[in-house]
């Protein structure tokens, strides 16, 4: 089970990184869209000037997640404060 | 009640309940200041942003309906560490106190018309604070309550302030309702919708009055007794590796997905009712409050049964299931109001056409026609078409409002639709102050379990509205003018599909009973 969950770390890892390559290639392509004057240009900068601001670190998260897992961080869980701070 | 009557191992019963009513009044009335501005996200669109375009308006609200969502972790910080270095008690009562300013001021704001700008600008800002306040109501309720509650029943006690939200919410539709209700809908429109905004101020005033005769959390008491408050939660919720892990355990196993699966179920059936199937205002205000309350005991009894076989089991069981049947679920939503599915009865049917003519020359034709179907539903649409007499000028759009009445057998069909919706909400919901209390130390427990509680809720939760319309908007095309009506489903089933595999290989089967270290 420890292997299964130090592996999946790197699908943790890759899963944040796609995420934020998605993130910005899917922005990058609808606000060049709107700028042409095929979307609403002010629905779709306020849509993506909310959304990559947000999602961006909790993507970061999810890789040092998949990162503490890889390293077997999540192996053992803590159940007393003595291990935990 | 002291703190003295407490140990580690829970209060007595009798002195519990006055702790979890005491807890949850002011939380439930919190949620219901946070609410009854997304509960009237589509008159305040009208009253607060430009009107030109009803999309915007909409987005607009939403995304102001978002920010409210947005803050709450920057709420979790700041109060999360006042809660851990002053005390819950105190910090609770000053959250209780900027919800309720800032809601009553909401209700006092002029609208777009009368302050231009300054409107939306104000409303933003207000929604603000409503938000700041809220990141740091839950975690102290939760870590209050958990705190107090005996070993072996921390779900069930717990999950009577896992309730608030959801009752929150209802009350804020029945609010909404009985005040329309009482002065009519076009009062309601024009100001009425200020009234449960003014409310506020009076169930604000009764809580804090209760809140100020409550004692501190026995187990902070007793470590601030010993000298063991942290000097920096921050820094040790989230500098320190050992913590910062568990911190990103809850949000990645556990929030993130109980998030989007209490958004879809009580806010995104909403919109989707709402605004996809054009069904009724009140009929669909009607269905939730049925829906709502009839679900509600089942945070209760989800929470209690998590005591006994674990929080896991509960928590992803609610997921999994909400996956699998959330197309089905929808695809049955849509054909309940779906006039294309229906056999329309001829003779009981009408058009009606109306012309005005303003003293500038431009009319307005107006062509209401009502459909009627065998099953006993109703379909209104009303066309307006304005032509202008200064023809050199572009004629505006044509605007097109459909209004769907429920038969009542779709009416109960569509309740249960909601409910079972509700009871994935309770699952994964009821056990989750539990939870996270039994994942943190309680130095920092306010601080730690709050941040990850308000990034799964009020991020990935609160935005699905929000990402599913834009969803469903984007889907339109040309080809299909109407859009793929289930698109705005992936968003919560993703969410929830990681989160459901992340929680199963990493959360641990067993509670951790002992929360007083």
């Amino acid at each position: 089970m420890n292997s299964l969950k130090r592996l999946s770390g790197f699908l943790w890892i890759a899963l944040g990184a796609l995420a934020v390559y998605m993130l910005f290639s899917r922005a990058g392509l609808e606000i060049s869209e709107a700028v042409a004057g095929k979307r609403p240009l002010l629905d779709t900068k306020m849509f993506w000037y909310v959304i990559i601001p947000i999602f961006l670190p909790i993507m970061i998260g999810l890789c040092l997640f998949g990162w503490f897992a890889w390293k077997g961080e999540y192996d053992v869980i803590a159940r007393d404060s003595e291990h935990l701070t | 009640m002291t703190s003295s009557s407490t140990t580690h191992e829970g209060m007595e019963p009798k002195g519990l309940m006055k702790v979890i009513t005491a807890s949850s009044v002011g939380t439930l009335i919190e949620w219901y200041d946070f609410y009854i501005y997304g509960a009237m996200a589509v008159i305040i669109a009208k009253q607060f942003f430009p009107q030109d375009n009803p999309t915007a308006a909409f987005l607009a609200a939403l995304a102001t309906f978002a920010a409210g969502f947005v803050v709450r972790p920057f709420g979790a910080l700041v109060f999360g560490r006042i809660g851990d270095i002053i005390g819950r008690k105190y910090t609770f009562l000053l959250t209780l106190l900027l919800m309720g300013g800032s809601t009553f001021a909401i209700g006092l704001v002029p609208g777009y018309a009368s302050i231009g700008m300054w409107a939306p600008v104000l409303i933003l800002l207000l929604r603000f604070v409503q938000g700041l306040a809220l990141g740091g109501e839950y975690g102290g309720a939760a870590t209050y309550v958990a705190e107090h509650s005996p070993k072996g029943r921390r779900g069930y006690f717990t999950a009577y302030i896992q309730t608030t939200a959801t009752l929150g919410f209802f009350l804020s539709l029945g609010v909404i309702l009985i005040t329309r209700k009482s002065i009519g809908v076009e009062a309601f429109n024009d100001w009425g919708w200020r009234i449960p905004f003014i409310v506020s101020v009076f169930l604000i005033a009764i809580s804090v009055y209760i809140r100020l005769k409550m004692a501190e959390s026995p187990l902070f008491a007793k470590i601030k007794k010993e000298g063991k408050i942290s000097t920096n939660p921050l820094k040790e919720s989230f500098a320190k590796k050992s913590n910062l892990k568990m911190v990103l355990l809850a949000l990645f196993a556990a929030v993130m997905g109980q998030g989007v699966v209490w958004y879809t179920g009580q806010f995104y059936a909403q919109t989707f009712i709402e605004r996809t199937l054009s069904v009724e205002f009140e009929q669909v205000r009607y269905l939730l409050c049925f829906s709502i309350l009839l679900a509600t005991p089942f945070f209760l009894v989800f929470g209690a049964w998590s005591d006994k076989i674990g929080r896991k089991t509960i928590m992803l069981g609610g997921m999994l299931l909400a996956i699998v049947t959330y197309f089905p679920i929808y695809k049955m939503m849509y054909g309940i109001a779906d006039p294309k599915a229906k056999t329309e009865i001829v003779e009981r049917g009408s058009t009606g056409t109306a012309v005005t003519v303003n003293p500038a020359g431009d009319s307005t034709t107006t062509t209401t026609t009502v459909k009627a179907y065998t099953d006993g539903s109703t379909m209104k649409t009303v066309k307006k078409e304005v032509k202008l007499a200064d023809k050199s000028k572009p004629a505006p759009k044509a605007e097109t409002v459909k209004t769907f009445w429920l038969s009542s057998a779709g009416f109960w069909m569509m309740m249960f639709l909601v409910f079972i919706q509700i009871i994935y909400v309770t699952m994964v919901y009821g056990p989750i102050a539990a939870f996270l209390v039994e994942l943190f130390p309680t130095r920092i427990r306010y601080t730690s379990m709050s941040l990850p509680y308000h990034i799964g809720n009020g991020i990935f939760g609160g935005l699905t509205p929000f990402i599913a319309t834009r969803l469903f908007d984007a889907s339109k095309t040309t080809e299909n003018p109407g859009g793929d009506p289930y698109v705005g489903l992936w968003y919560p089933i993703l969410i929830a599909g990681v989160c459901f595999v992340i929680g199963l290989l990493y959360l641990p089967s067993k509670n951790d009973e002992d929360v007083s270290d």
